[in-house]
Formats: C-alpha cells, sequence, structure tokens
C-alpha cells in the first residue's frame, strides 16, 4: 500500500472517530446497556435452583415421615410452603403455583420401612420449568436411596461416598458462567451494529455518493472505517472486564493480555459483518433488523446462554462456524480456569480465518456503486 | 483510443443498462478543455446516472468512453484524482464543521498539510466562506452549503468539474454569485460539466447536450440548437400572439388542428403553427402577430414531443 492510501485511511478513521464524538447518544447507550445486561445477568439471574415452594401431604404421621420430610428440607433445595391432608389438595396446589413440587407420604410408609418392604412414597413435579423439575427428581430419588441404604445398614459406615469438589467456581455462582460470555455478545452487537450503521449512515444522507467520488478504494473504506471501532469495541471490553473483577469478584486466572489477543480478529469479523449488512440494507432500520438476525443465533448457539455439550450435533457443527463459540470458551477458559495458548492457539488460528476471509466478502461485496 | 490531446471527455455509442432499464442509450459525444457543457433534460432522464459512469462508479454497457484520454473502464481511480464532483444534494458530513470537512476532502485527495492549507485559504477567499469555518456544516444555508461542497470538491485542482444540478433550490441571488464563480473557474481553464433545468443557465454554456429517455436528441451552442430545421420546420412558423387575454387565446389555439404547440410568455403566446392553417380570424379580433424566433425552453419541449410521438409510433 502506498503513501497515499494510509493518508486516507487515516483521515477516513478520523471522520469517523468525529462521528462518535459527535453522537453523544448513541455514544451512552453503548456503554450504557452492556452495564445493565451486566447487573442483570450479575445479580439478578441465578440458575441455581434454591428453595423450591413445597407442599407436603402426609398420611403417615410417625417419626419416620417426619424424618424424610426433613431430609428434604434440609437439601436446600425444598422448603415446606403447606400441608394438606389429601393428594387432590396438594394437586390443586401445584396447578395454582403456590408450590412446585409435592411429597406424598402414604398411611402404611413406616410399617412398611420396619418390616424390610419397598415403602414407596410419590414426589408430584411441575415439569414446566425443566431445570427444577431435573432438580426435583434427582433429590427425591438421592434421598430414597440414602434412606434405603441407612436402613440396610443400620448404623454401619456407608461402603461408597462420593466428595464431589467444584473446580474454578466453588460456590457455583451464575456470574462466573455468564460474565465472560456476557462481555463476548456485547462486543458482538455493538461491533456488529455500529458498523452496520457506518455505512448505511453515508447512503442515507447522501454523503456516499461524494465520498465514492473521490479516488478511494474499497479496502481503504472498510479498513478506515474499521479503526477507530476497533479502539472502541476494545474500550468497552476492558471496562467490562474490570467491572466483572471488581463488582463482581470474579477472578482471572489467566492472561489478560491473551483475551485481548483474541478479541482483535473476533471484533475484526464482526465489524465487517455489519460492513457486509450495510451492502444490503438501505436504511438504518433495515440494517439493525439484519444486525438482530446475525446476533440472535450467535447468543443461542454460541453456549452463551445453554451449554453447547447438550446440544444435538447438527447444532453443535454450526455452532462451530459462529465466532462467538470461539471467543466465549477462550474467554471462560481465560478468566475462569486460566487456559494458556497451549490450547487457546486453535481459537486464535479459527478466529484471524473468520476475520480475513469475512473482510474479503464485504470489501468485494462493497460494490464501489452507488445506485 | 485515439484522441484530441484537448479533448476532456470522449464518448462513442455508450449505454447503461439497469436490469431490463436502459438508463442510458448510445450516448456519444466529447467536451473539449475549458468549455462549459451544459447537460439538460427533464428528471430521470439519465443525467446523473451519466455522469457516475464517467467517474467509474457505473459501467457502460456497450461503447467506449474516456476522460483525460483514461479508459473508463479500468482507470477510474486515475479519472477521479483528477476530476471534482458537486451533487444536487448536500452531501458533506453535516456533523462536521466546514473546517473539518474541509481537512478530510483534503486528505482524501492526498494534499499534505502545507497544500492543503494554501489550498483552503485559496478557496475560502474565493467563496467567502471564511466567517463559517467552524460551523458544522449542517448549519449553513442551502447557498452556502453549495459552496462548501464547491470548494471540497476543487480541492485537489481537478481539471475537469462536474456539478449536478449544483443550483437545485438555490435563490436566485446566490444562483447567480455560483455561475459567477463558475466562470472564474471556466477562465482558469478548468472544464466544467454542468446538468441544469434552468433555460437561463443553458442559455450561459458554450454547448448543451439535451438528453430525453435515455437518448441524447440534440447537441450543440444554444444558438446552434434553436436554428435545427426540426425545430421550425419548412411547413410551420413560430407566432408571437398579443393583445386580449392571453390565457383565453391559449386555449382557442390549442383546440384547433394544425396547432401543435402554444404557451404563454408574459402578455403573449407562442405558438408552433402550420403554415397552411389559416390566422386571420385572430388578426380581425384585433390579435397582433409577429413571427418569433425559437428560445431554448421550446428547442427542448419541441424535440421532447417530436421524439415521445417517434417512440409512441413504434
Amino acid at each position: 500500500m502506498n503513501l497515499a492510501a494510509w493518508q486516507r485511511i487515516r483521515f477516513i478513521a478520523y471522520k469517523e472517530m468525529l462521528h462518535i464524538l459527535r453522537d453523544p447518544q448513541t455514544l451512552f447507550f453503548t456503554l450504557f446497556l452492556p452495564l445493565v445486561e451486566m447487573f442483570m445477568l450479575g445479580f439478578a439471574i441465578n440458575t441455581n435452583v434454591r428453595d423450591i415452594p413445597t407442599v407436603v401431604v402426609d398420611f403417615c404421621r410417625t417419626q419416620e415421615s417426619r424424618r424424610l420430610i426433613e431430609q428434604f428440607e434440609n437439601s436446600g433445595d425444598f422448603k415446606v410452603v403447606e400441608r394438606k391432608s389429601s393428594e387432590q389438595a396438594a394437586y390443586d396446589c401445584i396447578v395454582s403455583g403456590r408450590a412446585q413440587v409435592g411429597i406424598v407420604i402414604p398411611e402404611d410408609y413406616s410399617r412398611k420401612v420396619e418390616a424390610g418392604q419397598t415403602s414407596p412414597f410419590a414426589v408430584l413435579v411441575d415439569g414446566t420449568v425443566s431445570s427444577i423439575a431435573a432438580e426435583s427428581l434427582n433429590v427425591g430419588n438421592a434421598l430414597a436411596l440414602r434412606a434405603s441404604l441407612e436402613q440396610l445398614l443400620q448404623s454401619r459406615a456407608l461402603p461408597v461416598e462420593a466428595r464431589p469438589r467444584v473446580l474454578f467456581n466453588p460456590d457455583t455462582r451464575s456470574a462466573y458462567f455468564f460474565l465472560p460470555g456476557l462481555m463476548v455478545v456485547m462486543c458482538q452487537m455493538m461491533a456488529t451494529i455500529l458498523s452496520a450503521n457506518a455505512i448505511v449512515r453515508e447512503k442515507e444522507s447522501g454523503t456516499l455518493e461524494q465520498f465514492f467520488m473521490t479516488p478511494v478504494r474499497r479496502f481503504e473504506v472498510i479498513l478506515g472505517k474499521m479503526i477507530p471501532y476497533v479502539v472502541q469495541t476494545t474500550i468497552e471490553f476492558g471496562l467490562i472486564l474490570l467491572l466483572m473483577t471488581t463488582v463482581f469478584q470474579v477472578p482471572i486466572r489467566g492472561h489478560v493480555f491473551l483475551l485481548f489477543v483474541l478479541l482483535l480478529p473476533f471484533t475484526l469479523t464482526m465489524l465487517a459483518f455489519g460492513l457486509l449488512i450495510s451492502t444490503k440494507a438501505d436504511t438504518k432500520d433495515a440494517a439493525g433488523q439484519m444486525a438482530m438476525g446475525t446476533i440472535i443465533p450467535s447468543i443461542f448457539l454460541s453456549g452463551y446462554v445453554f451449554p453447547l455439550d447438550s446440544m444435538p450435533d447438527i447444532f453443535k457443527t454450526v455452532a462451530y462456524f459462529i465466532p462467538t463459540t470461539w471467543l466465549i470458551d477462550a474467554s471462560r477458559g481465560i478468566i475462569l480456569r486460566g487456559t494458556d495458548w497451549g490450547t487457546l492457539w486453535k481459537h486464535a488460528t479459527v478466529l484471524w480465518l473468520m476475520a480475513i476471509v469475512v473482510t474479503v466478502i464485504a470489501a468485494v461485496r462493497m460494490r464501489k456503486q452507488v445506485s | 483510443m485515439n484522441i484530441d490531446p484537448k479533448t476532456v471527455i470522449s464518448m462513442r455509442d455508450c449505454s447503461i443498462q439497469f436490469g431490463k432499464f436502459r438508463a442510458v442509450n448510445r450516448v456519444g459525444f466529447d467536451v473539449v478543455a475549458g468549455e462549459v457543457f451544459g447537460l439538460l433534460g427533464p428528471n430521470g432522464s439519465g443525467k446523473t446516472t451519466l455522469i457516475r459512469a464517467l467517474c467509474g462508479l457505473l459501467d457502460f454497457c456497450e461503447g467506449e468512453a474516456s476522460v483525460f484520454g483514461l479508459n473508463v473502464k479500468n482507470q477510474s481511480e486515475l479519472i477521479r484524482e483528477q476530476v471534482g464532483y458537486m451533487s444536487q444534494k448536500f452531501s458533506l458530513y453535516a456533523d462536521l464543521t466546514v473546517q473539518e470537512n474541509m481537512d478530510f476532502y483534503c486528505g482524501i485527495y492526498g494534499l499534505n498539510r502545507s497544500q492543503a492549507l494554501k489550498r483552503q485559504a485559496e478557496l475560502m477567499e474565493l467563496t467567502g466562506l471564511g466567517p463559517y469555518r467552524y460551523r458544522a456544516a449542517g448549519k449553513l444555508s442551502g447557498g452556502w452549503k453549495q459552496r462548501l461542497a464547491m470548494i471540497c470538491s476543487l480541492m485537489h485542482r481537478p481539471r475537469l468539474v462536474f456539478l449536478d444540478e449544483p443550483t437545485a433550490g438555490v435563490d436566485p441571488v446566490a444562483r447567480r454569485e455560483l455561475w459567477d464563480l463558475l466562470f472564474q473557474l471556466a477562465s482558469e481553464g478548468i472544464t466544467l460539466f454542468v446538468t441544469t433545468h434552468y433555460m437561463d443557465e443553458a442559455e450561459r454554456c458554450g454547448r448543451v447536450g439535451y438528453l430525453y429517455l435515455s437518448e441524447l436528441l440534440a447537441l450543440g451552442t444554444p444558438k446552434e440548437l434553436k436554428s435545427l430545421p426540426s425545430i421550425t420546420p419548412a411547413d410551420s412558423q413560430r407566432w408571437e400572439i398579443r393583445g386580449g387575454i392571453a390565457a383565453e387565446v391559449l386555449a382557442e389555439l390549442r383546440k384547433r388542428s394544425g396547432v401543435q404547440e402554444a404557451t404563454i410568455f408574459g402578455q403573449a403566446v407562442h405558438a408552433l403553427i402550420k403554415k397552411d392553417v389559416s390566422l386571420d380570424d385572430l388578426k380581425a379580433r384585433g390579435l397582433t402577430l409577429s413571427i418569433a424566433q425559437p428560445n431554448l425552453e421550446d428547442v427542448f419541449v419541441t424535440l421532447a414531443r417530436q421524439q415521445a410521438i417517434k417512440v409512441g409510433a413504434k
């Protein structure tokens, strides 16, 4: 590239930066929105199941039956909110939403236990919230198993016991899971929407027509427009990172530097995506909708909200073609597990490849023609 | 292409196609250095499209075109380095100041800092935009916006400037001032390619081309165009009819067969009438009839009507 080209890129970048600074409203929202989202995901949302409202119907009313109910409560997952005298009443309680789980202990529960017979008790589970249903089933089974073992072993010690240790997130806090992904998704949204608007804005105001009548080349336009947005996105990423470690107390185990190294190709890919959109869209509204069209699949398929491993194979394959998947994986790796370059070179290679491919497509698609 | 060094634009049988629509059909003409060339035609006749194609933003689907001897097809970036363009709509950055807009275009056109300062001072002096230097471009009034647009298109000392309806929506005083500026540029040897809807502006041009329904119908000096044989056919005569109420005379004339065109100019009616139509009854009513010369508007109206008949006949 010659000197004139560099000069043009520099001037385009500078002009683009002036546009950003002259539009404080957009600037405010791009910085403010991630904050709101961070606080929502960091504080409000907790995917851990706790204190499920539970209704109890105890026909047995013995020491054994009361012990069983106690064990349910002691697990921390359940909280007895009502006691009823018929199974129907417990069922109604679940229908009305006052309780999500019902425990029904039959009259002959203690007798059968003492007689060494199988002694069933019923657990009614509201299946509408799948995470709660799954947890209730697990805990219900575990308690029954434990009760059975204790009965069999009498006072002898348990022969086998699992001692689980949760690594990297000992308190299983949701913030640990969400925030490293949130940073990535926020940067994606910002980069895509801002750069989609960058060309469409010029189309709408007619400035593109004048601009393209100059000797400017399309690669210069693309690079010049990208530079200020790369800076803006990186600053935003840094701010979220700072908040994450200070306000939300999520420690960073790996090297932050690695994270920024991987952020660059990711941002370039997203910016090029935005520019690609802007070559298709004629108005800001159309560009915004198209941008959302690319953002939503990457939110749901990238492992940001739903773990990749629980997806059908076909979606897993799709996920590997989404840049967000790679950076979220790297981000969680670096921040939570301290993953290093030995694993991350793969992510870097994939992200750079994606960046180059999308940028080239955007440049080719950006026909200089203004019609 | 072998062309005279004085030729700035050269086009031969050039066409532009948008899908099924032919926006420009086999147009060919030359523009020579230092001339003020006017391109006229109704909205949608292909004027802006033609300019875009000459700057290499659109492709000609057939024909050959060159600017400064450079092929439009593959040397458009070199062409754009020497060409200025001013669009009909204000197309500078409204949120940037006058100074920032100027700096941007200086940078894009490859001027260094000292060249830029010198050129900006020159053009500010020429246009008197100095006091508005630090105002946002979007806050300037129409005439000043046009001047800023002109400055930005002249930063790189282009030898050819395309002005696409530069005076659309500009008040008469500002319009006059803008044309004074244009002639000053022309006197410096800059070639001007102007599109316009105004007849008085067409009269100011050295040569005028008339584009209608994608075709170039006529080309020449305003004087040549007025004396084209097809404008006043041998079997017809142009009359100026005075006296009476012009609107009534016009309505009456339009009902007669043999009256091809009739329109009002002030107190008088101008009409193109077949020679075999008797006008004695008009004279008898005390109206004065005199033979009239066609003006440029007559020329374009007649050409458009004849072309519409021809296209309709196909």
